[in-house]
């Protein structure tokens, strides 16, 4: 059955609350989810007072900042600064998004910084990606063909094939989306979720590829893609500006219009 | 609790296949129901204010016979495919969810069946 109630010592608790420099004008709250695994205690927010005019504008700056200068033992991923690497993803104010690619002045107040929502949390806000990497390995994120490729040249591709690919090849595997959908919440163990599944289209529409007609029959089950009830949460939430809806929908048509064909 | 991942997870899940017939037979029942449900609102309608032999009159005639038909069975069937996903969807312990989901499907196949007994036995009426 589901599970109605929470795990043991998963409540949060109130953490500590580190106050602002005396001389700062311009303060700023953040409230964090901290979990030590090895201190056997229940998650704590902790609360941060920053003075954002000794702080870079955007959201990762700030917990760089807390970081760096008050708590050193605040655990988090992130790499490029600039959403291409998808490292900072996390839970900001009730949504996902990518903390290097939102200001603090989008936010109004208080800024809360969770994990990614329904993951197991490693350490405060680093997630375990271990089964969300393993499920984009098994829909073979790579270009398969039976033929052998032109002699001296590349696999050609038309600008309207290629065009094909615009909307998709830009994910960064964040997995906002994925973590943000209640049916991935639910059925993580067997659901692909909408970062794979988009990822699963980008190469079922690659006029490279030859191997779609297994692509699609790999897809074609109840719980690896059927678990998508168009909730929209993903298109909603994608920090890039993409659709997810959009590719299982189209994922789904595929698969109607080889039944049907 | 266990908190190690399992690697091998979602490698070791294959296609279980009926998805796309399962969701397929749901919109087509979805979109028959469209047209089914305006009529069937017609013969609510004339069973709460027509006198029963007039009713029963206009039931018999072979076109409504068979949209009540249709109707009995195009709802039965997508009743039982959306809680199917319902159950899928919230009951994960194996055992528990293919009691869950035999029963439903038993449950509106008794329901359909008798609802068309019922229908045959009231249109057959002189």
């Amino acid at each position: 059955m589901a599970e109605f109630t929470l795990p043991k010592n998963s409540v949060p608790t109130e953490g500590k609350t580190f106050q602002a420099p005396l001389h700062a004008q311009n303060i700023r709250r953040f409230e964090i989810y901290r979990w030590d695994p090895d201190s056997g205690e229940n998650p704590r927010i902790d609360s941060f007072e920053l003075d954002i005019d000794d702080c870079g504008p955007m959201i990762l700056d700030a917990i760089l900042k807390i970081k760096n200068d008050i708590d050193s033992s605040l655990t988090f991923r992130r790499s490029c600064r600039e959403g291409v690497c998808g490292s900072c993803a996390m839970n900001i104010n009730g949504k996902n998004t990518l903390a290097c690619t939102k200001a603090i002045d989008a936010y109004p107040g208080t800024i809360k910084i969770y994990p990614l929502p329904h993951m197991q949390v490693v350490k405060d806000l680093v997630p375990d990606m271990t089964h969300f990497y393993e499920q984009y390995a098994s829909i073979k994120p790579w270009l398969e063909t039976s033929t052998p490729a032109p002699a001296g040249s590349e696999r050609l591709q038309s600008k309207e094939e290629r065009a094909k690919l615009d909307g998709l090849y830009e994910c960064v595997l964040c997995a906002c989306c994925s973590t943000s959908c209640p049916s991935y919440w639910w059925n993580s163990d067997r659901y692909l979720g909408p970062a794979v599944l988009l990822q699963a289209y980008r190469w079922l529409v690659d006029s490279r590829d030859e191997n779609t007609g297994a692509r699609l029959d790999a897809l074609d089950d109840s719980f690896k893609l059927y678990r998508c009830h168009t909730i929209m949460n993903c298109t909603d939430t994608c920090p890039k500006g993409l659709n997810p809806a959009q590719a299982i929908a189209e994922t789904k048509k595929l698969l109607v219009q080889r039944k049907l064909g | 609790m266990a908190y190690q991942s399992s690697p091998t997870a979602a490698k070791e899940a294959h296609a279980s296949h009926p998805g796309t017939h399962h969701w397929w037979l749901q919109r087509v029942t979805a979109v028959a129901l469209l047209p089914l449900s305006f009529w069937a609102i017609t013969l609510l309608d004339m069973c709460l204010n027509a006198p029963y032999p007039e009713t029963l009159g206009w039931l018999q005639q072979p076109f409504n016979s068979a949209c009540i038909v249709a109707w009995i069975v195009a709802v039965f069937y997508h009743a039982a495919l959306g809680l199917q996903v319902v159950i899928e969807d919230y009951i994960a312990a194996p055992g528990q969810k293919i009691i869950a989901l035999w029963t439903v499907n038993l449950t509106f196949l008794f329901l359909a069946l008798a609802a068309l007994l019922a229908v045959f036995r009231i249109i057959s009426k002189g």
